[in-house]
C-alpha cells in the first residue's frame, strides 16, 4: 500500500577542500501523506511518509533526521559535513512499512 | 380603509411571526450554545499536545532562549511547502556540540514536525528543509546539547493558504 520512494538525489559542491563546511543538499520524491487527509468517499486516506533519513561518510552516521507528517511532499532536507579527507557517502531514507532507498555519492577533493 | 385591516393583519402576522420564532429560540439556544463552547473548548485540547511533547522533552530542566536560530518566511502563501533553518551557535567539537534538535509547530494536527540528530562531524550546527503549516502559528525549535542544556527560538509564520487540508 505504500507509495513507491522515488529518486534520490544529492548535491554536494562541485569545489570541496579539506577543512571547509560544505553544504549537502538532498531530494527525494514521495507524497507525504499526512493521514489527515479524506478521499471523495470521505474515509481517511491513510498515513504514508518518509519518517527516517541518514546521512552516513565511510560507514559513520553523521546526521540523521526523523521526519513527521509535517514535511513537505518530496522532502528537502539540507546539512552540513566538515571535510577531512576524500571517502564515500550513503544516504538513507526509509518509509512507514520500513522500505529503504540508498543512494551513494563519492566526497572528491579537489 | 383597506390599509387598517392589512396593517392589523401585519401585526397579528408579526405577534404570529414573533410567537412562532419565539418557540423554536430555546432549540435553537440549546444547538448554538454546544458550537459556541466548542472553540472554549477546543483552545486547550489544541494547546495541551505541544505544552506536553515540550515537557517530555525538557523534563525538569530549564528551557533558555538563544543560541538558536530559526530562520522561516514571515509570511507564508503556501502552507505546504515553508522553508525552514535552524542553526544553533555551537564549536560543533566533541566536548561542545549540539545533539539534538527539536521541532515544533504548535497548532498542526499533530505539533510533531521534525527532529534532527547531529554530530560534531558535521562541523556546523545547521539544518534546512520544507514544513506544511495548517493556518497562522509558531515554529519552535529546541537545541539540546551535550551537556544536557536546553536553547530554543521560536518563529510566528503567517499562512495564506493551510497545508493540511491537501
Amino acid at each position: 500500500m505504500a507509495s513507491p520512494i522515488g529518486q534520490p538525489r544529492v548535491r554536494l559542491p562541485a569545489q570541496i577542500r579539506v577543512g571547509e563546511v560544505i553544504e549537502i543538499r538532498s531530494l527525494i520524491s514521495h507524497i507525504m501523506e499526512t493521514g489527515q487527509r479524506r478521499d471523495a468517499a470521505g474515509a481517511i486516506i491513510p498515513r504514508d511518509i518518509i519518517k527516517r533519513f541518514e546521512a552516513k561518510f565511510d560507514g559513520q552516521t553523521f546526521f540523521a533526521m526523523d521526519l513527521a507528517a509535517a514535511i513537505s511532499a518530496n522532502p528537502y532536507i539540507a546539512f552540513p559535513f566538515k571535510v577531512e579527507k576524500a571517502g564515500s557517502f550513503e544516504f538513507i531514507w526509509t518509509n512507514d512499512a520500513g522500505e529503504e532507498r540508498k543512494t551513494t555519492t563519492e566526497l572528491r577533493l579537489s | 380603509m383597506a390599509i387598517q385591516p392589512t396593517r392589523r393583519s401585519m401585526l397579528a402576522l408579526a405577534a404570529g411571526g414573533i410567537a412562532v420564532s419565539l418557540a423554536p429560540l430555546p432549540a435553537a439556544a440549546q444547538l448554538a450554545a454546544p458550537t459556541q463552547a466548542a472553540p472554549i473548548q477546543a483552545a486547550p485540547i489544541q494547546a495541551a499536545p505541544i505544552q506536553a511533547a515540550l515537557d517530555r522533552i525538557r523534563g525538569t530542566r530549564a528551557l533558555r532562549e538563544g543560541r538558536v536560530t530559526l530562520r522561516a518566511p514571515n509570511i507564508a502563501e503556501n502552507g505546504n511547502t515553508v522553508p525552514l533553518n535552524i542553526s544553533v551557535e555551537s564549536p560543533m567539537t566533541a566536548a561542545d556540540h549540539v545533539k539534538t534538535i527539536y521541532v515544533f509547530a504548535d497548532k498542526n494536527p499533530t505539533p510533531e514536525v521534525a527532529v534532527f540528530h547531529l554530530t560534531p562531524a558535521m562541523g556546523r550546527a545547521s539544518a534546512d528543509t520544507r514544513i506544511r503549516l495548517g493556518q497562522t502559528q509558531d515554529v519552535i525549535a529546541i537545541a539540546e546539547m551535550n551537556d544536557g542544556s536546553l536553547f530554543m527560538a521560536r518563529a510566528e509564520v503567517k499562512v495564506t493558504i493551510g497545508g493540511c487540508g491537501g
